[in-house]
């Protein structure tokens, strides 16, 4: 039996990333997220772990990966502009396969928008924010037992595939408290990066001979290796020159692809005999349930799926949803962003309609009801 | 006997990427005889680097090391002096990267005075751009981004340093080679942050714009403009125009972050002992 606690989403993050064997944070405050980094304040000092303050967002990037070459699993948490400025390093740790976790507690924008309230309009920065083609892991839990066990699991994806991997959740989830239970050591798989087993004349960090993931060896380990934000071969050094880069992009990118039922995790709800399926995550995904439940319980046949993992996007899942109801209704908090991939993975066979908003509040149950009654 | 620099440096990594003339070369090699002189290990040291000329210079020594986003090695190389205190992290920055994009690290670095020694390449220009004006770029100089004559107001590097709070601040020239092995080994051993700018040429994008004819006149330069801390401060301030002083030029004790912060870790593991 786990400890059962009564915590914020964003404590439960931070319990999470301990649970996972995390050690090192860099952080710089932003709302609605900084309890990520107080709760971590006070515990990781307590651990031997390192817990900084940097100067500014991209500093704590910078220095989340510095950490985690250096043998440490390490976690940054931001919300809306702070995700925005540290998209050019998450990028660097996407082409340099350096495992990393970055929370982004979602608020309203652009710019500084709504700060204390929710929103979900950073989804698709949490899949294209860096420049150029890259892997992306993006997990959105909607409840605080889920923030805890998938900040769990992010941690293990990172380690697994040296990527970066993204939680997103909103301001609500991130504040609200709920009971959870922290489970005993063990309990969930903890799983750590692959070291080299050859010597280190024979290393080749970013070499594909024995997977798609090469062992990773971290710095003052007696590898001396290069580590380069330009494309790179095999050894580590720069190379322009073709096809290597294509091929090593295609790589990068397989990593990902090539385990989908691996990563990609969601709750579905009733949707075996449902006419009309409410897409939703986060704290959509909850008002969702409930709309559901209302639906069902005046003989509508509506249904629920809601993603754990956002991306890679779940396009088997919802292709094969599109293709058995008459509709799919997504609620989200934005003026409209996932809804296009919903619609790309219906290719035209069911109706897609939207419900958006800006305001800062939830979208609620009842918005949902009304949309399930209006295109059932 | 001559000075064995293939011990340090990367087989079939050279030629490197610098110019003809590029003074780059010669702090390269005085930076090998600095760490061949303080016997560290070479499993010991992460060089890392951002954006640039300089910022190449990682990928040709044989150490741990880390070729990063442009302006950022700092807080690249914070990270991990934090993880591995116990180790010898170096920066390798321009003056574009360390004063411009990345000036707010090197204010904060310099404030926390963490222990890492950075070596910053001031070539007065954004070379591997092909010639823009920097923050250090001399008053009335033509850059490309400058056609005019440059009206920038410049930094002064080890200034900035001493302000923000690093314990050593050092500046030695490409020209004076073997008094800048010297000060590299002083910036390395202090504990604490160490920041040497050591001056440097760009023919290409920057000396043939600005009436130096050769490499050699920008060398030549720097031996006429450079005087050690000592000579200089005899001199009248109407003779120290247009001349800079060089060697060790601020020094001080202070705690060093790592130390300060691993203290507090073991203090507050042990929180009856941290009261008595």
């Amino acid at each position: 039996m786990g400890k059962i606690k009564l915590l914020q989403g964003n404590e439960a993050c931070a319990e999470g990333a301990l649970y996972a064997g995390c050690t090192f944070f860099a952080g710089y405050p932003i709302t609605p997220s900084t309890e990520v980094a107080e709760y971590l304040a006070r515990r990781l000092p307590l651990i031997r772990g390192v817990f900084l303050q940097m100067e500014d967002e991209i500093a704590a990037m910078a220095a989340v990966i510095g950490g985690s070459l250096a043998g440490q699993k390490a976690l940054t948490a931001t919300s809306g502009p702070g995700f925005s400025l540290k998209q050019e390093n998450i990028g660097f740790a996407a082409l340099t396969e350096i495992p990393c976790v970055i929370v982004n507690v979602m608020r309203g924008g652009p710019s500084t928008g709504v700060p204390t309230g929710p929103g979900q309009s950073d989804i698709m920065q949490c899949r294209w924010g860096t420049h150029g083609d890259h892997p992306s892991i993006c997990l959105t839990p909607a409840y605080v037992q889920e923030i805890f066990s998938e900040t769990v699991r992010a941690f293990n994806l990172s380690e697994k595939y040296r990527t970066p991997v993204i939680i997103a959740f909103d301001e609500i989830v991130g504040h609200m408290r709920e009971r959870i239970e922290i489970p005993d050591k063990g309990v969930l798989p903890i799983v750590n990066r692959q070291k080299p087993d050859c010597p280190p004349k024979e290393y080749l960090p970013y070499d594909d001979k024995a997977g798609d993931v090469p062992p990773m060896a971290n710095f003052f380990e007696g590898y001396r290796y290069h580590v380069t934000g330009l494309n790179h071969g095999p050894d580590g050094f720069p190379v322009n020159a073709s096809p290597r880069i294509h091929t090593d992009e295609l790589r990068l990118m397989r990593k990902v692809e090539a385990n989908r039922k691996e990563i990609i995790r969601f709750e579905e709800y009733q949707t075996g005999d449902a006419d009309v399926v409410v897409f939703a995550y986060g704290v959509s995904g909850r008002s969702g349930k409930t709309a559901v439940k209302m639906a069902r319980a005046e003989g509508i046949k509506a249904g629920l799926f809601r993603p754990l993992t956002i991306w890679p996007f779940p396009e088997e899942e919802v292709s094969a949803i599109a293709s058995r109801v008459k509709a799919i209704v997504v609620p989200e908090l934005s003026l409209g962003q996932i809804i296009f991939e919903v619609d790309r993975c219906a290719k035209g066979r069911t109706r897609v309609e939207g419900i958006y908003r800006v305001d800062g509040d939830p979208i609620t149950p009842a918005q949902i009801l009304e949309k399930i009654k209006e295109v059932r | 006997m001559a000075f064995d620099y293939d011990r340090y440096i990367r087989g079939g990594k050279l030629p490197h990427i610098w110019c003809p003339g590029c003074t780059y070369g010669i702090v390269f090699k005085s930076l090998l005889r600095a760490v061949e002189a303080l016997k560290i290990p070479k499993d010991d040291i992460a060089m890392v680097s951002g954006i640039g000329c300089a910022s190449r210079l990682p990928g040709y020594v044989d150490f741990n090391t880390l070729h990063t986003t442009h302006g950022r090695a700092l807080p690249f190389a914070t990270g991990l002096k934090m993880a591995r205190p116990d180790k010898h992290v170096m920066v390798v920055s321009g003056d574009g990267d360390a004063t411009a994009i990345g000036g707010n690290h090197f204010i904060h670095a310099c404030r926390r005075n963490i222990d890492i020694t950075v070596l910053v390449f001031n070539n007065f220009i954004y070379g591997m751009t092909g010639g823009q004006y920097s923050p250090t770029t001399p008053s009335g100089h033509i850059a490309t981004t400058m056609p005019y004559g440059n009206i920038d107001p410049s930094f002064n590097i080890p200034e900035l340093a001493k302000g923000a709070g690093a314990t050593w601040v050092g500046r030695g020239t490409a020209y004076h080679a073997a008094a800048l092995d010297k000060l590299i080994i002083g910036a390395i051993e202090h504990k604490g942050l160490s920041v040497l700018e050591i001056i440097n040429a760009c023919p290409t994008t920057h000396g043939r714009r600005n009436k130096f004819r050769t490499p050699t006149d920008m060398l030549l330069w720097m031996k006429d403009t450079a005087l050690p801390l000592s000579a200089f401060e005899k001199l009248p301030p109407e003779k120290t125009a247009g001349k800079f002083p060089t060697g060790v030029l601020f020094k001080k004790d202070a705690p060093e972050y790592c130390e300060t912060y691993y203290g507090m870790v073991e203090r507050v593991r042990k929180p009856a002992e941290g009261r008595a």
